[in-house]
């Protein structure tokens, strides 16, 4: 064999060309290629590129299908879809902005696997993760939010609940969690609702309020229940941080080198309220029960309302009157008490066979005159179908608003007060419907049938500008016939309208009304040049001519009567 | 009022007297009467004006529009004078709504004076009427209707008296021919007004508008009619200037038209 043609056992011709580092030669045998396991074990940065693994190209993933992102630690489990911000499968910061300064407020499990942390800023957030969904934090509305929780809480579990801000709720247990099957399957039960509305949540009961938030917040554990009597054992671990300590006094403790709440134990109580404050000290011994820290519960407000049951079923329309009657008198007691006054009323009765009979009233601002009140639902007395008799009647108020002495404007001199209307609007709106009482007001528009709109009867609306317009203007402007003109700015010499001809003596004009061209195109270059004039007898008119004489674009130059002076 | 037996040997003067006497008093009761502050239309009627706690009737003169714009101004005016003080308030009950309300201010009655309400008919319009004469708060009532009988112009002349409030209602023409106000009722008085040329200007433009006041008829007066200048901005009525200037540029009208 002349040549080397067996390349299988060296591919180096002979004779030359051996380097010594090259990379083939260094063991002689290519290494093992690692099995799929392995590689995913690897972090991602120490992975074998594509290359290495000895593909030179392979499917390449559909562009539109979501992508895990990238980052995740190999070995990870999924995050459960228990959380609002999984739901999306990106990791989610909230971020509130302080001057120039973003930082980031929340992150969800996701954003928090990947390293970001609360505090941190949110442009380092960016860099660290580039598939990030950073959004502004609403305070306001986590605030309501919680707002509505603890509501719900003082309906459902227990009568004395408040808000721990920002992100918690005090709820006074003592003597209600026997209602719901002890105090385990309590915290269960709260931890399922919380899941359901998208939340995760930690509680601990504890013995003060103090020890239950330190707990709940830096125990770590979902559910944590202290036996009476054990809180100051329970919390002696925890970072001094869990006493809701002020700022200051954090950073002074952590300078004496105190970290942990059982630091605190061992102090003398006088050099300690001297080097942290009086508060911490305080903070200290509300958690360990010896000073109290009651709970001031929030109080939902409770429309007022007014029953009656009564002794026999009643059918006639006095006896409804009667009851009427006493259920206002009730009810005007109490918003006198509270000072509230009444906009909508319901009042139910209850027929012998189990229905129910409604009928509701509406006042056009705040009353609680009895007698006012007696007489709009006397007024739709007869809408009620007594049936068999009615047993029991209530009257509930759906709609309250505050209702204070008012201050007299000055009527001194003796000169009688305007006198009050609403009376009068609401017993006229049971007789034709609230919509049909209204005034008119002004709206800044010079197109004559858009230049008023309704408003709310006991308003006071603004007039208009004192241009000459008709008293009666009709619903369509209807076009004129044979009508003689001078072009461009003259009023018609002669017209006729609904089969008369009119000859003009007299006229004024022209008023020129420009198409509003932010409404709608064809309104851009229209024009409309008014004029008023008296044709013989005495009649007056308000005619108008589309177009300004010149230009063709402005209008057909058509004539139009509008409108009609007395 | 009841009639009280005289005594025969009283004299005739002394029957007068009592009977004025009795007069006066019952005119206390209705309260005072709004003049119009034209001493002509004032001096012609009953009250010296228009009773604050009684129905008035206005009517167009004819069906055309024009006549009853200027009915609408008519009445416009009376309720803005009524009303004229801060805070009061005028409501007008119809039941097919075509006014303008820019055009009704120029009567004087501006947006924060009126309330509108709107019934689906003739019986709902005299109903809110009756409603708001009875409550007394408002300053004025002005009731537009097709059809009003003796019985409706009754009650609300009760309801006016007994919530001392005037009520001004307005009769639209339903058919060409009849004049509404051809029709019994109980109104204290009834106005019919029309569209009268205006006095020419010497230059180009349209002057004030005049009215042709027609009085059909009042209780305890003589019925008249009169040409008047239309109401200004605040209502008034005023009387035209004297007839010797409008000769002078009623020569030819149709030169001032363009």
């Amino acid at each position: 064999m002349a040549v080397d043609d067996d390349p299988g056992a060296c591919s180096v011709p002979l004779g030359g060309g051996w380097r010594p580092g090259a990379r083939w030669a260094r063991d002689g045998t290519l290494a093992p290629r690692p099995d799929a396991a392995a590689i995913d074990a690897l972090p991602a940065h120490q992975r074998p590129t594509m290359r290495e693994m000895g593909r030179r190209s392979e499917p390449a993933e559909h562009p539109f299908k979501a992508m895990p992102p990238d980052e995740a630690m190999p070995g990870t489990t999924p995050i459960a879809a228990s959380t609002r911000s999984s739901a999306w499968g990106r990791p989610t910061v909230l971020i509130a902005r302080t001057g120039q300064r973003e930082v980031v407020t929340a992150a969800c499990p996701l954003a928090l696997e990947l390293g970001l942390r609360p505090g941190m800023a949110a442009a380092h957030a960016r860099a660290l993760v580039g598939d990030l969904d950073v959004r502004e934090a609403e305070p306001e509305k986590d605030e309501g939010f919680l707002d509505q929780l603890a509501l719900h809480a003082v309906a459902r579990w227990t009568p004395a609940a408040s808000v721990a801000s920002p992100d918690g709720l005090w709820l006074d247990l003592s003597g209600t969690t026997h209602l719901f099957g002890g105090e385990a399957r309590f915290c269960r039960r709260l931890l399922t609702f919380m899941r359901r509305l998208g939340f995760t949540a930690t509680v601990a009961i504890a013995g003060t309020p103090g020890a239950a938030h330190a707990l709940a917040r830096h125990g770590g554990e979902a559910i944590t229940i202290l036996p009476p009597g054990s809180e100051g054992e329970a919390i002696a671990d925890l970072p001094l941080a869990a006493l809701r300590l002020q700022p200051d006094a954090l950073a002074a403790a952590g300078r004496f080198g105190l970290e942990r709440i059982a630091d605190l134990y061992p102090m003398p109580r006088g050099p300690l309220a001297k080097r942290l404050g009086l508060a911490a000290v305080e903070r200290l011994d509300q958690a360990r029960g010896a000073l109290a820290e009651p709970i001031v519960p929030v109080i939902p407000f409770e429309a007022p309302e007014a029953e009656r049951r009564l002794l026999e079923p009643i059918g006639t329309a006095d006896a409804i009157n009667q009851v009427i009657g006493d259920l206002i008198d009730d009810l005007v007691s109490q918003l006198q008490a509270r000072g509230l006054g009444l906009r909508t009323a319901i009042l139910t009765c209850l027929v012998v066979d189990g229905a129910e009979q409604r009928i509701a009233i509406g006042t056009a601002c705040a009353t609680r005159d009895a007698r006012h009140l007696t007489r709009m639902l006397a007024m739709r007395v007869e809408r009620i179908d007594p049936g068999l008799g009615i047993e029991a009647m209530m009257l509930v108020t759906p709609r309250v608003e505050p209702l204070q002495p008012q201050a007299l404007d000055a009527c001194l001199g003796g000169e009688s007060r305007a006198p009050d209307l609403a009376p009068l609007v609401d017993q006229l709106g049971g007789r034709v419907g609230e919509d049909a009482l209204f005034r008119l007001a002004a709206v800044e528009s010079d197109v004559p049938e858009r230049g008023f709109c309704r408003a709310n009867p006991l308003a006071t609306p603004d007039g208009w500008p004192a241009w000459t317009r008709p008293a009666r203007l009709l619903r369509r402007p209807e076009r004129l016939a044979n009508v003689i003109a001078l072009l461009p700015d003259h009023p018609p010499r002669r017209f006729s309208w609904r089969g008369t001809a009119y000859r003009v003596v007299a006229g004024d004009g022209p008023e020129r009304i420009h198409g509003e061209w932010w409404r709608t195109p064809r309104e851009m270059w229209a024009v409309r040049d008014y004029f008023r004039v008296e044709a013989g007898g005495g009649n007056r008119f308000w005619i108008f001519r589309r177009g300004d004489g010149v230009e063709a674009p402005t209008g057909d130059f058509s004539w139009y009567m509008h409108g009609l002076f007395g | 009022m009841p009639a009280t037996p005289f005594p025969v040997d009283r004299t005739r003067s002394e029957h007068l007297a009592a009977l004025r006497a009795e007069l006066e008093s019952a005119r206390a009761q209705r309260g005072p009467a709004l003049p119009f502050g034209v001493a002509m239309l004032d001096d012609r009627l009953a009250d010296g004006g228009l009773d604050g706690a009684g129905l008035h009737e206005i009517a167009a003169a004819s069906a055309s529009l024009n006549d009853d714009a200027a009915a609408t101004l008519f009445a416009a005016g009376i309720a803005a004078r009524f009303a004229a003080g801060s805070g009061f308030t005028v409501l007008w009950a119809l039941s097919k709504f075509d006014l303008y309300a820019p055009g009704i201010e120029q009567a004087g009655l501006g947006p924060a004076k009126i309330l509108y309400a709107q019934g689906r008919k003739d019986a709902d319009v005299l109903a809110l009427a009756e409603d708001g004469l009875r409550d007394g708060s408002l300053a004025c009532i002005i009731a537009e209707v097709k059809a009003a009988d003796q019985t409706a112009t009754r009650r609300l002349q009760l309801a006016a008296s007994d919530g001392r409030t005037p009520m001004l209602l307005y009769r639209r023409h339903r058919s060409r021919e009849r004049c509404p106000l051809d029709t019994p009722s109980s109104a204290m008085t009834r106005w019919r007004i029309g569209c009268a040329p205006s006095m020419p200007l010497p230059h180009t433009g349209v002057g004030r508008s005049r009215w042709s006041v027609e009085l059909a008829r009042q209780r305890g007066g003589n019925p008249f009619s009169l040409e008047l200048e239309a109401c200004d901005a605040t209502g008034r009525l005023a009387l035209p200037a004297a007839a010797a200037d409008r000769a002078v540029a009623a020569v030819r009208a149709t030169s001032h038209a363009a």
